[in-house]
């Protein structure tokens, strides 16, 4: 079988990938190991409301719910609110992402895109030391398809960038272990995203309520992986479920491992560009990664059929990806990822003061910059060290 | 040896993508080791729900 690009991983990522490749023309290959797209989720389901709209027009059964705003409670009980559309551009939408995610690969299938199910890439072809598509195996049988230009969107697990030579590897420091539960519970509130802060709640991390709607909630936490041991997100989120929801009914369980490494030293190699968590393009401070992984995913789409028609798929053919994709969020990661560094250090007195400090403060309009600007007016000494960052 | 609880694997992939040694492949929700593993117990301590264990 040929092809002029492989796309490995059927995600947002993956999916806004070979939709773009195909609408440009491109003979597109899009395959997902599982075989149903979108399930089992690994997500807590938050997008901005309005970079999810510049980038596809969402049907309304992507969606499950709309929410006003977040809340951040300190670890003494104290909150504060911040207002919607604009909390770190995270909140929202909450999604549907088996339906979402299922929706995303109809858009590549319309725009021509050849999507295979159960069909796992197992290694990149090689001619001369040039990549030349993918070995995979479809339904238990060996499949090559030949191809000049593979995208890795593989997801945290991903081979596709380890296979072309990319070190994509993640430190026990730059990734979350993650547990979630959809919970039903009358407490639920179903206007607001709620993030719960402290070093007993969640070590180096958050714990979150997403509400999809009529009393019901993603309810999960992420820790650092190095303050990790084995079970501990799933210990930690059964404690939270007994301090903070006990009444709540468990209808879902969803674990899995967040990337908070920052932007990773190269995102292309010959005859390959990596896209989304494959790529490490996950907010290093927020968790939040689908929205990176589809505008990674267009540009990298984008420079595909570039590359294809001036026959250069080498790792300087693919140089407008690397640059594009560093231009439009790269600087957001790098800065993410520098916050993320101090936030994960600080003890639950720190916290206290932070969220404290601002008890007095009208922040309910602003976005995450606007906040952090607040936070270290008020509290200079503790935030000295992101002087830079902030102002 | 790295052994893998399959009752308690919720098949989400963070121990693959902490691997030095690119020994572990999830194909859906079957978790592969293969015999690239050092068993240096990254995968296990990052495991959400505890499904890994380095026995000696």
């Amino acid at each position: 079988m040929k092809c002029d690009l492989v796309v490995v991983g059927g995600g947002p990522g993956g999916s806004m990938a070979a939709r773009a490749a195909a609408s440009a023309g491109l003979d597109v290959v899009m395959l997902e190991k599982r075989q149903e797209i979108g399930d089992p989720v690994r997500c807590a389901e938050g997008v901005s409301k309005r970079s999810l709209h510049k980038m596809v027009q969402p049907e309304p059964e992507w969606i499950s719910s709309e929410v006003k705003g977040a809340r951040l409670y300190a670890p003494d009980g104290n909150s504060i609110v911040m207002s919607e559309d604009r909390s770190g551009g995270e909140v929202g939408y909450v999604l549907e992402r088996k339906v979402f995610d299922r929706g995303l690969a109809m858009l590549a299938a319309q725009a021509g895109a050849r999507v295979m199910v159960k069909t796992r890439a197992l290694g990149l072809l090689k001619k001369e030391g040039a990549i030349c598509g993918v070995s995979a195996m479809r339904i238990g049988e060996p499949l090559q398809i030949e191809a000049p230009l593979v995208i890795g969107a593989d997801g945290v697990e991903s081979k596709v960038g380890r296979w072309a030579g990319i070190d994509t590897t993640l430190k026990l420091d730059d990734i979350e272990s993650c547990a979630q539960f959809l919970v039903q519970d009358a407490s639920i509130d179903d206007e607001y995203t709620e993030f719960f802060l402290g070093n007993s709640i969640a070590p180096s991390g958050y714990a979150w309520s997403f509400p999809k709607g009529d009393k019901l909630a993603n309810i999960g936490l992420g820790i650092q992986g190095s303050r990790s041991k084995p079970g501990e997100a799933v210990r930690l989120l059964r404690q939270l479920m007994k301090s903070h929801f006990p009444n709540g009914r468990v209808v879902e369980m969803v674990v899995g491992g967040d990337p908070c490494s920052g932007p990773i030293d190269s995102a292309i190699a010959d005859g390959v560009m990596l896209v989304g968590d494959a790529a490490r393009q996950t907010d290093p401070l927020t968790g939040g990664g689908i929205l990176n992984a589809m505008k990674a995913g267009v540009i990298a789409g984008e420079v595909a059929a570039k590359a294809i028609s001036a026959g250069d798929y080498t790792r300087k053919g693919l140089q407008e990806y690397e640059a594009h994709w560093r231009e439009d969020i790269g600087k957001t990661l790098a800065r993410s990822f520098q916050l993320k560094e101090f936030f994960v250090k600080l003890t639950d007195k720190d916290i206290n003061q932070l969220i404290g400090s601002m008890a007095k403060e009208d922040i309910s309009k602003m976005d995450l910059g606007g906040m952090l600007r607040i936070l270290f007016r008020l509290n200079p000494k503790l935030l000295w060290s992101l002087k830079s960052l902030i102002i | 040896m790295l052994t893998v609880n399959r009752y308690k694997c919720c098949y989400c992939g963070a121990c693959v993508g902490v691997c030095p040694t690119c020994a572990l492949e999830l194909v859906e929700t079957w978790l592969e080791v293969s015999t690239e593993c050092k068993e240096c117990g990254l995968c296990a301590k990052i495991c959400p729900v505890g499904a890994l264990e380095v026995r000696a």
